[in-house]
């Protein structure tokens, strides 16, 4: 279970953020609603890797290089 | 423990003094603030009676658009998450907040845990804030239930529901102006605040400060807060935003509706592309069939050449020598009868002739060909004329074209395509160093690529920029040439068609290969907020569509002008003669096109368009067609785009794109030209 990333969420599983990468990007999620600890549904999941996660109503598109250093727990 | 951790400044309220208080002499300023997709222009719209363009994509409000309402200045500013510097957009939209004295912050009701983010942060701020929580029917809609009143008070300020399609809550606005107020904030942030604001820095600014905005640390020569203090700060208010939404959000149903499933469709290749190619397919009926043949048919031969120009040429013919071709096509456009009119003395001299000529041409089927020896009246009048070609192209052609293409860019950013759009492509574009959002420049350079090379500041980095601004320069054609290609290839047939599409990708696959390999850096990961699917309000589109086509006109008409003007001044004294002997070698042998080809080149400086304009009036066989159009869309920038690419990009950037079109269009087309012709 451990080290799981983002990028290997199962499409329609909710996932729980362990991790998030330092620098602005980590400002940035937080400010679109994903915190560690907070829990995301992924709801597609692209050829090549990019995610796609619902908080709420909320859709958010997360890049493949991006969604790799987000550590999560699959659920 | 959540309420003994905010104090209520209506209670104390001289703990604090908020800015406002020292300049209550100037006009007060209002600023309109919210996320992207909130709602913000719409309402300013309303306010100011003013048209903004309003968009459901992040980067299209850059400026700040000023306007009065009720004796105060109102601003609307862009989409923002929170008030930083992480880009353009923020930088812009901090200086004006933190000038303000009110702001109203325009919230998406759907997205509250989003949006309220910003609130907190506003006031935080310590600002005087009224909150708007737009989208009032879509929550009705939804089965969800917003207990406003309570947000209200865990807020502290006013919170009003609007919804823009019907105008609810519209008339409360001035009342929310008037009642906006300091609203609850957090206490331990206050005291971590409290040590910059007896340095007399405003409360505004030393948060900012804390929250590590260094522009802001620098004006007072003082260390930012660090990365580990915004953080601290950033998930207290993550955790209260969240508190807050538990408490008055209420869900009675979870079913999505059909527009969500279509969005949810659209990411997905497998699904996706279907839906990109039936969009695709529509786009061509509209603007490939309906507009380009059948309503341009009417507007350029019938209104342009028919009617206007007809009758200008004539009327000038009354006074000036002037010999006269007129023929004659059936409806098949076969040549059944020509008759040669010729008035040495201009026709008012000849009545007899005259009325002969005016029955003559007034046949269906007549076709007039003016030819004048007077030299400024066939600068004005004539074939390339200023007046009479010009006012053709730009009324008649370019103008039906362009409202064409610009309503159908509204329609699909104001469905929440794009950004579903831009996830789909994303991996496609990490292959050659860019991420999804960089659809949103490339779909614009569609229109115009002066416009869009301004939206390659929405990109993450600069190596981003540079690499979808040489894209933008190199390969992508702009709606006006997209227009003049439209109507050459559609009389070619397919297989120019096909050859053209496959030319211009390779050279954009190799383009942007060869970019990503060369420049230095590393792009930004994709990190896109994905608004609602819609249909989309029709009244915004068409005001969308008419100031944008409007403007271009506006900006095109001028160069329009001004490149006629060059090519009739050029035709007559002779000079075009010499410039199309300098290309003919390169025209001739190594493109393989007629040497008045060259012409479509000088033009084609000016404004890229006329340059496919110019070939209008060659005849070329298909191929030539593909290779004239293959140059001529790989070819220089028109100047507009070619200064703003210099102010966004810098000079050196600048020209080494311009001087690598050069380059490119004559190699590329001339290899063409070797191969298929």
């Amino acid at each position: 279970m451990p080290n799981n990333t983002l990028d290997k969420a199962i499409k329609g599983k909710t996932v729980t953020i362990v991790n998030l990468p330092s620098g602005n990007i980590r400002s940035q999620l937080i400010r679109l609603g994903l915190t560690e600890g907070g829990t995301i549904k992924c709801i597609e999941r692209l050829p090549g890797g990019t995610i796609v996660i619902q908080k709420n109503r909320q859709e958010i598109a997360v890049g493949f290089d991006l969604a790799k250093k987000i550590k999560v727990i699959l659920q | 423990m959540k309420s003994d951790n905010i104090i209520n400044y209506d209670k104390i309220n001289h703990v604090l003094v908020d800015d406002s208080i020292e300049v209550i002499a100037r006009k007060e300023k209002v600023v309109l603030v919210g996320n992207p997709n909130v709602g913000k222009s719409c309402i300013f719209n309303y306010m100011s009676g003013m048209y903004v363009d309003v968009s459901n994509f992040p980067g299209t409000t850059i400026s700040i658009t000023k306007s009065s309402y009720h004796n105060k200045e109102l601003y609307d500013t862009p989409g923002i998450y929170g008030v930083s510097s992480f880009n353009d957009e923020e930088r812009v939209a901090k200086e004006i907040i933190l000038d303000s004295e009110i702001i109203i912050n325009v919230v998406n009701a759907l997205h509250l845990e989003r949006d309220l983010f910003l609130t907190l942060q506003l006031i935080d701020m310590g600002k005087k804030v009224s909150v708007l929580l737009n989208f009032a029917d879509e929550i009705k809609k939804r089965k969800i239930k917003i207990d406003t009143k309570q947000l209200a008070d865990l807020l502290g300020v006013e919170v009003i529901e609007t919804a823009a399609i019907n105008k609810m809550g519209f008339d409360k606005l001035k009342f929310a102006i008037d009642n906006a107020r300091v609203g609850n904030q957090q206490l331990d942030l206050h005291f971590m605040l409290q040590n910059l604001m007896d340095k007399s820095i405003s409360q505004s600014e030393s948060l900012l400060i804390l929250e590590g905005d260094e522009e802001t640390a620098k004006k007072y020569e003082i260390p930012n807060g660090t990365p580990d203090d915004r953080e601290k700060i950033y998930i207290g208010r993550r955790n209260r935003v969240n508190e807050i939404v538990d408490q008055i959000e209420y869900e009675d149903s979870k079913k999505g509706e059909i527009f969500n499933r279509i969005g949810r469709l659209s990411l997905n290749p497998k699904t996706g592309l279907p839906i990109l190619a039936f969009i695709l397919i529509l786009v061509y009926f509209f603007i490939g069939d309906l507009v380009s043949q059948q309503i341009v048919d009417f507007t350029e031969n019938t209104l342009g050449k028919g009617l206007f120009e007809y009758n200008v040429k004539s009327f000038v013919a009354d006074f000036t020598p002037a010999t006269i071709n007129v023929s004659i096509y059936d409806e098949q456009e076969n040549l059944i009868d020509l008759k040669t009119f010729n008035f040495p003395e201009g026709k008012n001299s000849y009545t007899n002739l005259s009325n002969e000529f005016s029955s003559y041409s007034a046949q269906p089927g007549a076709s007039s060909d003016f030819h004048y020896t007077n030299p400024l009246a066939r600068l004005f009048f004539g074939e390339f004329g200023v007046i009479t070609m010009t006012i053709t192209y730009l009324l008649f052609l370019l103008f039906p074209l362009v409202i064409g293409f610009y309503f159908v860019m509204a329609m699909l950013e104001d469905s929440g395509y794009l950004p579903r759009l831009a996830t789909m492509l994303d991996r496609t574009f990490n292959k050659v160093g860019l991420n999804g959002r960089a659809v949103i420049p490339i779909m614009l350079g569609f229109g115009c690529i002066t416009m869009a090379n301004i939206t390659t500041r929405l990109l993450g980095s600069e190596r981003e920029k540079s690499i979808v601004t040489a894209i933008l320069q190199f390969v992508i054609p702009c709606s006006a040439q997209l227009a003049v290609i439209t109507v050459l290839l559609s009389g070619a047939g397919l297989k120019p068609l096909l050859v053209f599409i496959f030319v211009i990708a390779s050279v954009l696959i190799t383009l942007s290969t060869v970019l990503n390999k060369l420049l230095p850096g590393e792009s930004t990961p994709l990190l896109l907020d994905l608004p609602i699917m819609g249909i989309p309000k029709i009244n915004n589109v068409l005001k969308k569509t008419y100031y944008r086509s409007l403007g271009f006109m506006k900006e095109a008409g001028f160069w329009f002008f001004v490149g006629a003007f060059a090519i009739g001044i050029f035709e007559i004294t002779g000079i075009l003669t010499i410039w199309q002997d300098i290309l003919a070698p390169l025209t001739t042998t190594w493109l393989k096109l007629p040497k008045e080809a060259a012409n479509a080149f000088v033009m084609g400086m000016v404004r890229r368009d006329f340059g496919a304009a110019g070939l209008f009036h060659l005849s070329l066989t298909s191929m030539q067609i593909t290779v004239a159009i293959i140059t001529i869309t790989l070819f220089v920038p028109c100047i507009a785009s070619f200064v703003v690419m210099i102010k966004e990009r810098g000079i050196k950037e600048g020209l080494i794109v311009w001087f690598g079109t050069w380059i490119t269009a004559f190699f590329i087309g001339g290899l063409v030209a070797q191969i298929v012709i």
